[in-house]
């Protein structure tokens, strides 16, 4: 079926994200507004709500806001995703931060953990995995959960498996997992120097200094102006020359930060910091 | 079928092409947009399906063939008149109220990421009856519902016939809605835009 938002009015949504402020402290009147209708239109039609239901339930139902949450944001994300991507993050940045004693990653959005996964499955390649240690945050407890446990279904993993192929670093990615009946387990050796944590990028601020942030496919959901401050709160949690990888279609667009970061690979989105204020 | 006056003055006034299609769809796709001036003063919107991980050179290729910049579409790309957007694969387009595009990775709707469903019903959202949605060859559903959608605002919306299609269910799911107020052959289209 498809998703038909035609009964949701602009007036509706700008209520439901002022409700949300206040009753849960949970800002989103800076995301996208078509993806943000969308998936409130969604929300209704899961949980078989009328507009009026779902408000009541947001204010009166004390478990609700976190199914709430999971469902608005969305939380769908593939191991190796974009093989280019992960081709240019080896060969332009790994290579740089392999000369560091300590290379701190940030994970920002990470959703039910598989870029963090992967992100350590190359390290481990490189054999930077002892020297590295990743942060996987997200603004959603539930999904955090399912992150920490590190295991996926078979099915996704056989299509990660494609991505990954396709990346050309080697060996198999079910190299990496322990299977047993329709599931795969992560090898524990690679969630040794990893960490799931609860930040938000609309209220939250820095929590440390990192080489590399990952940052991709969240700045879809931000309108400009939220990019922009997300953008300064990545700036400040860079050490000096630290990278920030974003989606392979999203940019920095504004001037500011333009003169802030250096891009070192275009079409995938690799940014360098640059500078002092 | 009724092809006069008033279809040709919407096609005048409306301000964006929409065209979404599947298999069978890239072969027209190529036809219009070598016959599209490069003063057409409407922005053209391309959704077609697209595999993932597949390198294609669909903007090269369309490029070569338009007398338009073609852009393949980045998030928050301001829509320009006399542009053609490609929608990218592994993304669905969303267009936003002030006139750019957002993306999404939420889940594929019809297997299907970019979903034309997606795109035509946010353009209803934010044009309403400023739009011509032509739905071309595909081998599934998907376009029907937002097509529908943007003929509820008014814009002006049109079928390939599905004997003229390589593929006819895409068109004939949106007959069946009765979302399409047009069905016509492949060289009515382009007749309709070069009109």
């Amino acid at each position: 079926m498809s998703v038909s938002s035609h009964d949701l009015t602009t007036e509706q949504i700008t209520e439901l994200v002022d409700l949300v402020k206040k009753v849960h402290g949970f800002d989103f009147s800076d995301y996208s507004r078509a993806s943000l209708k969308r998936r409130i239109a969604r929300v209704l039609m899961i949980k078989k709500l009328s507009f009026y239901d779902l408000k009541h339930n947001l204010v009166n139902n004390i478990g609700f806001f976190q199914d709430f949450l999971e469902e608005i944001t969305v939380n769908v994300t593939e191991m190796f995703r974009d093989p280019s991507y992960y081709k240019a993050l080896n060969n332009e940045v790994l290579s740089y931060l392999s000369t560091y004693q300590h290379i701190k990653i940030w994970s920002a959005g990470c959703s039910s953990g598989e870029e963090v996964y992967s992100l350590a499955i190359l390290l481990d390649k490189m054999g930077l995995k002892d020297r590295a240690f990743i942060y996987g945050t997200d603004i959603n407890t539930i999904v955090l959960k399912e992150a920490r446990k590190g295991i996926f279904s078979l099915r996704n993993i056989k299509s990660y498996a494609e991505n990954y192929q396709l990346c050309g670093f080697g060996g198999s990615l079910t190299d990496n997992f322990t299977t047993l009946y329709d599931a795969a387990a992560v090898h524990s050796e690679l969630k040794a120097n990893i960490l799931f944590s609860v930040h938000n990028l609309v209220s939250d601020t820095v929590f440390n200094e990192f080489q590399l942030i990952c940052c991709r496919n969240v700045f879809i959901y931000f309108e400009t102006a939220l990019q922009e401050k997300v953008l300064e709160l990545f700036y400040n949690s860079l050490s000096p020359h630290g990278f920030l990888c974003l989606g392979s279609k999203e940019t920095i667009r504004s001037d500011k930060f333009k003169k802030k970061f250096k891009a070192i690979n275009q079409k995938e989105n690799i940014y360098q910091k640059i500078g002092y204020w | 079928m009724d092809t006069g006056k008033n279809i040709t003055q919407r096609w005048h006034t409306s301000e964006v092409l929409l065209c979404g299609g599947s298999a069978g769809a890239f072969k027209i796709l190529l036809r219009f947009i070598k016959v599209l001036p490069a003063d057409l003063n409407k922005a053209v919107v391309v959704v077609l399906h697209r595999k993932k991980n597949y390198v294609s050179d669909l903007e090269n290729m369309f490029a070569q063939n338009s007398a338009m910049p073609v852009r393949e579409i980045n998030d928050k790309d301001k829509i320009r008149k006399n542009t053609i957007y490609l929608a990218p694969a592994n993304y669905h387009t969303l267009i936003e109220k002030g006139g750019y595009f957002s993306l999404d990775v939420s889940d594929s709707l019809w297997y299907s990421k970019p979903a034309i469903d997606v795109t035509f019903e946010s353009a209803a959202d934010c044009y309403g009856n400023r739009c011509t949605a032509v739905l071309l060859s595909g081998a599934n559903v998907d376009g029907a519902a937002g097509l529908l959608k943007l003929k509820l605002a008014g814009s002006l919306t049109v079928a390939q016939h599905p004997d003229d299609a390589e593929m006819p269910e895409m068109p004939q799911a949106a007959i069946n809605l009765n979302a399409a107020e047009y069905v016509l052959t492949a060289n009515e289209i382009l007749d309709l835009v070069m009109s």
